[in-house]
């Protein structure tokens, strides 16, 4: 608690002040005038940019260099849920991962504020947009933030709602709804698989005190008692820790974009493109990048799911670059290359390098967030001059000239996702090779790490051939159409958030120079995240831990840099050969012959979504179609709803023919019912007596039977035993009478008050049976 | 059988009046003129008194010859005022058979 409160901070308002920005736009906004909603949500993100940025330059920094930067800032604004062995609060930590995190969201995120206000400027629902964006910052700025995993489900989720919200923004468009409504589906199935490992992790820990942080808080997670419980193994299994960091992963995945879980990205596109690039690009799909970073501990305890976590990474890296090569929109091809870059950072998570995952995060943001803002400028520009498919590339050429700023900005951000020193991409891309080249994760076959390489490189030169081709496509040659002719260049508010990014784009790669040893180029980055993550595998069978040694020789790392580096080069010459001057004869003569199957396949991005049409949406939709005829439609409609109609007229048909209104009828009927009520309570019964021993004296009780007769009826006793009735006042026609000296049987007879008729019963009584009748 | 003739008894009254009270019943039940039925009703009512008379005549009780001579007096007010609404009805509508007078019903 000491520690906790010694490192407190205002952590809150950082996601607070967004959210309130979109709290008043959603409510009021749509009174305010335009430059107020704008105001308010570029200035409450840039509030929040500049709080950050404080407090990780200032009180963060100094914990840095006193040690404690993984322990980091702290805030708990109140206990959320506490059951039993169960305690969430909603606490937030800024240790220095999430510090990296925050900067990006908060910085690129005010930069596309700004940017929106010009490429939204003509929207009838602007202020909704506005708010919205905001409500998506201050969500993934929960998500970074939380202290621990519920408090990040809120903001997994949050980012989740925003997400459809914003795709599906421009809904009056049907193919943009459902769009919306793709993206969510398939990023619940991530979110179950989320929910299931964080479930495991809590079902793994609950048991032990992890400090004073709640369950499931990260740096409780992160002790070493936890350490052991990863190791336990899972029904019968391998360990926990595989099975909680799989389900988890899944979870990135449906996040993330990644196989199998990717199709909902392109589609994506359908949003506007500042959604695309805040959202699609540089911030929501790596938070399962962060979230396996974060979790580093617990994937570092299981090279098993981190196989799983590096396979996947290679093959989407891979599938989506070849999905890249046959799109013709601008803004897909985006999207594939987005998905292709989350792969690459998957791989470098699942080897263990951390580091090279999150750099690349942060360069991958930087470029692609302007790529998405240039290609937006594009369409804002080609819209303008009333194109009607303004992100077909094939329509456009010849941009440089009619677009500069964007163009330059384009160039440069092409530069840096081709991996050509010295811009971004080059560097944060060579770690996560260099990585997989040296890295042997215990347990993995030892020849793994080289495939790994050799798979990304082949994904890096697609990456540089698809992007290329789009540049020249866009940007190259004359003007494939009239709108395309007459472009112009878009506002300032557009054009400066595009200058500042790629200004980035060129030089945030110089936080991370390669290792060498003889050389020693500053690391900022590794040794800035160096307190947040592992640096230990937990492995199996391996006496104590053993650290994750990524390094090879000074000779080893400069010749990787240079292969990729002419990997890089070469998909751009591929590039420039094919479609330097516009599209050329010898693509069309490829497409149609030798590569056409390829091509198609790459045009329909493998028939991923036809084959889960077939396999998933269709019989899904026979199914609900199934439960509609039955359950709905037989089962709801015709039995219960009108089968009780049906029943309830049948009942009124029938009750109508009593209630007539004919007086007489009715009387049938009270007579008849009377009748019976008599015949019922007036049944015979055979006339008794019963008798009780009470203190040497005997009670009797004549029971002459029911209803009117024997309350009428006359009761003679023969007390005396000599078969006469008694005449004696006392005893006659009493219904109990006491008998003092019992001297022989007892009879008692019954008179009918009308026909005179009597019953004769006599009982011969057993004094030792206190009670009993016959 | 003999006994069951010459020995008249509390039964025989009783008998009788069940008879009176059935036929009446029958007659309010199934007539549809209002004259028989308010005939009926004083058939219903004087079985009732025969009833009344008889046990009476059994428990040796002479108070209930205070009820059979209310009953007759309520028998007598009820047969004016019934008689006289049939005779209103007539005059309205020159007929008096109850399923017919059913206007409130409509």
């Amino acid at each position: 608690m000491d520690q906790a409160s010694q490192y407190s901070a205002p952590l809150v308002w950082i996601p607070l002040l967004p959210l309130i920005g979109a709290l008043i736009n959603l409510t009021l906004g749509s009174r305010l005038p335009k430059w107020f909603v704008s105001a308010v949500a570029i200035a409450s993100v840039g509030v929040a940019f500049l709080l950050s940025a404080y407090l990780v330059f200032g009180p963060l920094m100094s914990l840095f260099h006193e040690d404690h930067g993984g322990v980091g800032l702290s805030q708990v604004a109140y206990t959320w849920i506490e059951v039993g062995a169960f305690k969430a609060q909603l606490a937030f930590r800024l240790d220095t991962l999430s510090a990296v995190m925050i900067l990006i969201v908060t910085f690129v995120g005010t930069l596309i504020h700004i940017y929106s206000m010009g490429y939204m400027a003509h929207d009838p629902r602007y202020t909704a947009f506005f708010g919205y964006l905001n409500l998506f910052t201050g969500s993934m700025l929960i998500l970074v933030l939380a202290a621990n995993m519920p408090v990040m489900f809120i903001g997994w989720e949050g980012v989740g709602l925003c997400s459809f919200l914003l795709i599906g923004f421009w809904y009056e468009n049907e193919a943009f709804a459902s769009a919306g409504r793709k993206a969510f589906v398939v990023n619940r199935i991530g979110d179950f698989f989320f929910l299931i490992g964080m479930f495991l992790l809590f079902w793994a820990t609950k048991d032990l005190s992890l400090g004073d942080g709640g369950s499931l808080d990260f740096a409780g997670l992160k002790n070493t008692a936890a350490g052991k419980a990863y190791e336990a193994t899972f029904w019968g299994g391998d360990r926990l820790a595989a099975a909680a960091g799989i389900c988890l992963f899944i979870g990135a995945c449906g996040k993330s974009a990644q196989l199998p879980l990717f199709v909902w990205l392109p589609d994506a596109m359908a949003g506007p493109t500042p959604v695309s690039a805040l959202i699609h690009a540089a911030t929501m799909v790596t938070a399962g990048v962060y979230m396996v970073c974060r979790l580093s501990f617990l994937f570092s305890a299981s090279t098993t799911a981190l196989f799983v976590v590096a396979t996947v990474g290679l093959a989407t890296a891979l599938a989506a670059a070849f999905m890249a090569f046959a799109q013709t929109d601008l803004k897909k091809v985006l999207a594939y290359s987005t998905v292709s870059q989350l792969g690459f950072m998957f791989v470098a998570a699942g080897t263990g390098n951390w580091t090279a995952a999150i750099f690349h995060l942060g360069t991958h943001a930087f470029f692609k967030a302007c790529l998405f803002l240039g290609a937006g400028s594009v369409m804002h520009a080609l819209e303008h001059e009333g194109s009607k498919t303004p992100g077909d590339i094939m329509t456009m050429g010849g941009l440089r000239k009619r677009l500069p700023l964007t163009h330059i900005t384009f160039l440069i951000s092409c530069l840096a996702i081709a991996g050509i020193i010295p811009f971004a991409g080059f560097f944060s891309k060579d770690e996560i090779l260099g990585g997989a080249f040296t890295v042997h994760p215990p347990g993995w076959p030892i020849w793994y790490g080289k495939v790994l390489w050799a798979g990304l490189l082949i994904a890096a030169l697609g990456t540089a051939f698809y992007m290329w081709r789009l540049y020249f496509l866009v940007f190259a040659g004359e003007g494939r159409s009239e709108p395309a002719k007459h472009a112009h260049e878009s506002p300032l508010s557009m054009t400066v958030p595009l200058i500042i990014l790629a200004g980035f784009a060129t030089v945030i790669g110089f936080i991370g120079m390669p290792h060498f040893e003889h050389l020693s180029l500053p690391h900022p980055l590794a040794h800035w995240l160096e307190p947040s993550v592992t640096h230990e595998w937990y492995a199996s069978g391996l006496p104590g831990e053993q650290a994750i040694e990524g390094h090879g020789s000074d000779a080893t790392t400069a010749v990787l840099l240079v292969i990729a580096l002419l990997v890089g080069a070469s998909g751009i010459a591929g590039a420039y050969l094919l479609y330097g001057r516009g599209p050329s004869k010898t693509v069309q003569r490829l497409v149609d012959g030798k590569l056409g199957p390829a091509y198609n396949a790459s045009k329909h991005k493998l028939w991923f979504d036809e084959i889960y049409d077939f396999l998933f949406v269709r019989p899904f939709k026979v199914i609900a179609r199934g439960l509609f005829e039955v359950a709905d439609r037989f089962i709801i409609d015709t039995v219960a709803v009108n089968g009780s109609a049906f029943v309830i007229g049948i009942v009124g048909r029938v009750s109508r023919w009593f209630q007539n209104g004919n007086v007489q009828r009715y009387l049938v009927g009270v007579v008849v019912g009377g009748a019976l009520v008599f015949a019922i309570t007036d049944c015979h019964h055979k006339a008794t007596f019963t008798y009780k021993l009470v203190a040497g004296q005997l009670q009797l009780k004549a029971e002459p039977g029911d209803g009117i007769e024997g309350a009428t009826a006359k009761i003679y006793w023969d007390l005396d035993g000599d078969g006469k009735k008694d005449m004696d006042p006392a005893t006659l026609d009493k219904r109990e009478v006491t008998v003092t000296g019992y001297s022989g049987p007892i009879t008692m007879w019954v008179e009918d008050p009308v026909t005179r008729n009597e019953v004769k019963v006599t009982q011969t009584i057993n004094l030792n049976v206190k009670q009993g009748a016959k | 059988m003999s006994d069951l003739l010459w020995n008249v008894g509390y039964g025989h009254f009783l008998v009788l009046a069940a008879v009176l009270f059935l036929i009446g019943v029958g007659g309010v039940l199934i007539r549809r003129n209002a004259l028989i039925i308010l005939m009926s009703v004083e058939l219903m009512l004087n079985a009732a008194n025969v009833t009344l008379m008889a046990f009476s005549r059994m428990w040796g009780d002479i108070s209930a010859h205070t009820f059979a001579l209310i009953v007759i007096a309520v028998a007598a007010a009820e047969a004016s005022v019934g008689l006289a609404i049939v005779v209103a009805v007539f005059r309205g509508r020159r007929n008096v058979e109850v399923d017919r007078l059913n206007t409130l019903r409509h």
